[in-house]
């Protein structure tokens, strides 16, 4: 089934903050096999000029995945789950993600197109921090296999 | 939050070698946990088959933390990626065996930026597969 494209342009209110600790950070590097130091020891982070341990560059899909997820769950849009793959994704830094951070995440659908026998539709999520910060940006491109058939 | 690469010291056109990442069912149900993506087609052979997949296939996002690191590694500073993106352009089919699958990636400095910063081009592979495609890096150099 197609999607309804009266959902490109809709934002939906901010997350609750996201609260990066030190613990999940060391949980993502150990998960995607990364034993960076400055995703595990906080000297090691602040030898290198941060107030604490940092994330890795994808780390922020924890969190946007959760706000952009509301969207997508609105029976409204049409979209079935079984059929989606991940089709592209990018992430803009204003800085690292930091343990200790509060994050907020506003989530707005900017595109929804058609690309075969498939549907594509675009999640650009705001992140910042709860004082209103701005730490990144994220792309988020899923694909319905064969919604468009 | 220095890169221990120098801007000086890199050239358009220039290779970065390729690094292999090995991935594992297991790998699989720990980023799964980690990054709360619990679609079954990451773990599930039987649901992945009923939806028309080869088998369980890596969460992309997987493959894109590979890219992710060989560019940290490379970088030093995993804070000097100042933009990333990339095209899920094939599937990463993990076998349900003790080799799993195996994600090559290389990269290549496509363009020298002002201000210190360089784009790297990525390449990532599985078999014969090209898993990433548009993959690029831009990167705060030193």
């Amino acid at each position: 089934m197609a999607l309804n494209r009266d959902f490109v342009g809709r934002s939906y209110p901010p997350s609750a903050p996201y609260e990066v600790s030190r613990v999940k950070i060391r949980e993502f590097a150990t998960a995607i096999g990364d034993n960076n130091p400055l995703y595990r020891d906080k000297e090691a982070a602040q030898a290198a000029g941060y107030p604490d341990v940092i994330a890795p560059p994808t780390f922020p899909i924890v969190f946007s995945l959760q706000s952009g997820g509301e969207a997508l769950a609105d029976p409204g849009l049409g979209l079935n789950f079984a059929m989606v793959v991940h089709g592209e994704q990018r992430f803009e830094y204003v800085r690292p993600v930091i343990a200790g951070d509060e994050l907020v995440t506003t989530a707005t659908i900017t595109d929804i197109r058609t690309a075969g026998s498939n549907e594509l539709l675009t999640v650009r999520s705001d992140v910042t921090t709860v004082e209103g910060e701005p730490v990144c940006v994220t792309y988020n491109t899923i694909v319905e296999r064969g919604g468009a058939a | 939050m220095t890169a221990t690469v120098k801007y000086d010291q890199v050239e358009v056109g220039q290779e970065l070698a390729a690094i292999d990442y090995h991935v594992r069912r297991s790998n699989l149900v720990m980023y799964a946990g980690a990054s709360g993506d619990f679609n079954q087609i990451h773990w599930n052979e039987r649901f992945a088959k009923m939806v028309g997949l080869p088998d369980v296939i890596a969460h992309g996002m997987y493959t894109m933390a590979q890219a992710g690191r060989y560019v940290t590694d490379w970088a030093g500073d995993p804070g000097a990626v100042v933009d990333f993106g990339v095209r899920f352009s094939s599937m990463v089919v993990v076998p349900d065996d003790d080799q799993g699958a195996t994600i090559t990636v290389s990269g290549v400095i496509e363009e020298k930026l002002g201000d210190k910063r360089v784009v790297v081009g990525l390449v990532a592979r599985s078999g014969e597969a090209q898993v990433l495609s548009k993959a690029r890096a831009v990167v705060q150099l030193s």
